[in-house]
């Protein structure tokens, strides 16, 4: 115990320099999450959520909480990161709100896009309502830093009825530190989603590529009845960054949440995913796909919780690993005594390229009602051989015909990204990575 | 063109094929038949340079070159195509899109000009309607949800598009009704000529009918155990593979 809390020593010095300003309620929270985080510490291999990704390269570092002064990026600094093709954009700089280089012009009556902390204040119902309500941070001890740390973010609402023709981007930057420790940004968005209305939000994490700082995001999503949203995750943080990121989706009566999740930056990275589907009729979709290589690590957990009759949920999460990197995999499908008539689908697969590569994965499926379709399929392996020799065999060189089955391999996740400049950057940069590590590859 | 000595092949250390000699020349079409399990299949991928089937000795020739010193894709791209006996679904890879990059594959080693998109939908317009093809095939997966008789037509198919020199096809009838076995035959029919040769592999004497071949070989246990003309297909229909396993030992169980 005394070692730990030794070792908690920076981090709680952290946590008592954090934000005072904001309303009551706000600085409560932050005092229990505090609280909390300094009772859990960070996660260990002993914590079974956490059984195969250490976060001590984390706990051992010492971070700034926040840059010294306000770093300004300029219009050139945010160039290839800005591929949504949408004209709305908030930027998050070092989890605050940059109000220079974000626009949402023309947005429909009722909107908000912009800044969290200013909508604690400017609007403090919806905002006290949801902000911390979804992301459980007791038993979470990321969730419990982020809560504590946090004093900006993004915050989208969409009025009851309102259908956003464009997507919403939500781009997070982290820079490297000017001077002394690395940087760590806590990124906090708020997403919350009238009834009916109907919306597609990207979020992108970015960093300087090559440096070293630490990203702890936490997202709420709240769907309304009806809602539907397509949700888009970009992860293209610095190959030398760590990356911890919790969705949490509370999702009711009839509403469609879809989550696509791109995973190709970070030394270190943990992406969770968590539905709760709280409603009848209530569906969701998670689609993922990852990329790393070198010695980098990637955790994708996801959790489906069934609360509710007639909800189908569907998740294909698909990795490829290069080099010497190591990916965990954990889907939980937790169906309800309440919640008859599920109807849950998952599949998860990743293609080694090389031996050293390696993934721990594992379904979890716990069903607590009695008329209920759960299905779960997985598949770890190299390139199938027989498909490789059936296209050599047609003439194309064990090169083309590697090519073609990794890029049909991501081409099945690629093809669900329903905006489609967005699906030709990500292509485009995923094809580059691939690129690289196969030509890394057939060099060795 | 192609000319078969002594070939001895291994699968996972089991010696299969324990010395075929074979010899076609262009024009020819040679039928090679015998039980389940005397070493068809391997015969065939062997040739077509599958990397599980281990040449452990003899040679063959193909138009003079040693063949089996030429990677698979290079075989096929000289003009070997085989048709596979189980041909292989290939999920999210584009049936037209793996059409025109392997018909393009060929053209670039023969230094001609690779096709764009219209001319390629022409061709395959052409080679559709012989074949009976339904386009949609061609925007599905490879071979992916395919019946069986649509994946064997889809491999008569893609012959039909690469125009090989040579083409094996292993058991092609099996799994095909009898409209379907017409289609495949007049398909093959149709491309006979002086230039090229086809090694037809069956099972069953029927192929034969439509199919007729010049010349007939038994395969039994891994060797080539008589030879004739395509009378000796209709011996073998009469009598069965027994009269000539005789003597030999049975390969597998
Ligand atoms: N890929 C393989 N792995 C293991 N054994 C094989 C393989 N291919 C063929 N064999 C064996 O080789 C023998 C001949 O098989 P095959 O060539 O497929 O026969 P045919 O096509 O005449 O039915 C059989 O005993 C079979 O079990
Ligand atoms: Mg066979």
């Amino acid at each position: 115990m005394t070692q730990v809390a030794e070792k908690l020593q920076p981090w709680m010095a952290v946590l008592e320099q954090r934000g005072t300003d904001g309303p009551r309620w706000l600085q409560d929270m932050r005092a229990r999450a505090a609280t909390a985080f300094a009772e859990l510490g960070f996660p260990t291999n002993r914590d079974e959520e956490w059984r195969f990704t250490s976060v001590a390269p984390i706990a051992s570092a010492e971070f700034q909480a926040a840059p010294s002064a306000r770093v300004s990026l300029g219009e050139p600094d945010l160039a290839g990161f800005l591929y949504s093709g949408s004209e709305h954009r908030i930027v998050i700089v070092n989890g605050l709100f940059s109000a220079e280089l974000s626009r949402a012009p023309n947005l429909p009556q009722g909107v908000r896009a912009g800044s969290l902390a200013a909508a604690v204040t400017e609007h403090p119902e919806v905002a006290q309502r949801y902000l911390g309500q979804l992301a459980e941070f007791n038993t979470r001890a990321f969730s419990a830093l982020n809560t504590a740390l946090a004093v900006d973010g993004a915050y989208v609402y969409i009025p009851d009825g309102v259908i956003l023709e464009q997507p919403l981007q939500l781009l997070f930057v982290t820079t490297g530190a000017e001077s002394g420790a690395p940087l760590m940004a806590n990124v906090r968005t708020l997403i919350v989603a009238g009834d009916r209305s109907q919306s597609r939000i990207v979020e992108t994490y970015v960093g300087p590529p090559g440096s070293v700082y630490f990203t702890n995001a936490v997202t709420e999503v709240a769907m309304g009845e009806g809602a539907v949203m397509d949700h888009y995750k970009v992860q293209e943080e610095s190959q030398a960054a760590f990356h911890v990121a919790s969705m949490h989706v509370h999702a009711v009566r009839a509403s469609n949440f879809s989550s696509h999740s791109f995973s190709l930056g970070g030394r270190l990275v943990r992406n969770d995913v968590n539905a709760h589907l709280d409603g009848e009729g209530a569906e969701c979709t998670l689609n993922g796909l990852y990329l790393a290589d070198g010695e980098r690590h990637v955790d994708n957990h996801t959790e489906i919780d069934h609360a509710k009759a007639h909800c189908p949920s569907h998740e294909i999460y698909k990795g490829i690993l290069g080099g010497k990197a190591r990916a965990v995999f954990n889907g939980k499908i937790l169906v309800r005594q309440d919640a008859q008539k599920t109807d849950a689908k998952q599949t998860n697969r990743a293609l080694l390229l090389t031996a050293d590569a390696s993934i721990n994965t594992k379904p979890q499926l716990e069903i607590f009602a009695d008329d209920v379709k759960c299905t779960h399929g997985a598949a770890i392996g190299q390139l199938d051989e027989d498909a490789l020799f059936y296209l050599r065999a047609r003439g194309l060189t064990h090169f083309e015909a590697r090519d073609m089955l990794i890029h049909a391999f991501a081409g099945e996740i690629l093809e669900r990204v329903r905006i489609e400049p967005l699906r030709q950057a990500l292509e485009a940069e995923l094809y580059a990575q691939l690129a690289k590590d196969l030509a890394e590859i057939d060099g060795a | 063109m192609l000319e078969i000595k002594n070939l001895q092949v291994a699968v996972e250390g089991n010696l299969i094929l324990k010395g075929v000699d074979l010899h076609v020349k262009p024009g020819e079409v040679h039928a090679i038949m015998g039980p389940n399990g005397s070493g068809k299949s391997t015969l065939a991928r062997a040739l077509s340079g599958h990397p599980q089937y281990e040449v452990t000795g003899g040679e063959a020739r193909f138009e003079g070159r040693d063949l089996l010193d030429m990677d698979p894709d290079e075989r096929a791209r000289e003009g070997v195509f085989m048709a596979f006996q189980y041909p292989v679904e290939i999920a999210g890879v584009n049936n037209g899109y793996f059409l025109k990059a392997a018909l393009n594959a060929k053209r670039k080693h023969f230094g001609q000009p690779e096709l764009d998109a219209m001319e390629f939908m022409q061709l395959i317009r052409e080679k559709a309607k012989v074949l009976q093809i339904d386009q949609s095939m061609l925007s599905r997966s490879v071979n992916e949800g395919f019946s069986g008789g649509e994946k064997k037509r889809n491999e008569i198919f893609q012959m039909a598009l690469l125009e090989p020199k040579l083409a094996i096809l292993d058991e092609t009838d099996s799994g095909l009704d009898i409209d379907a076995l017409r289609v495949v035959s007049d398909g093959v029919n149709g491309m006979r000529n002086p230039g090229r040769a086809f090694v037809v592999v069956t099972h069953y004497q029927r192929l034969l009918d439509y199919i007729v071949p010049d010349y007939v070989h038994v395969l039994s246990a891994g060797r080539i155990v008589k030879s004739g003309g395509k009378e000796l297909a209709h011996e073998l229909e009469k009598k069965g593979y027994g009269w000539l396993e005789a003597g030999t030992q049975p390969v597998g169980a």
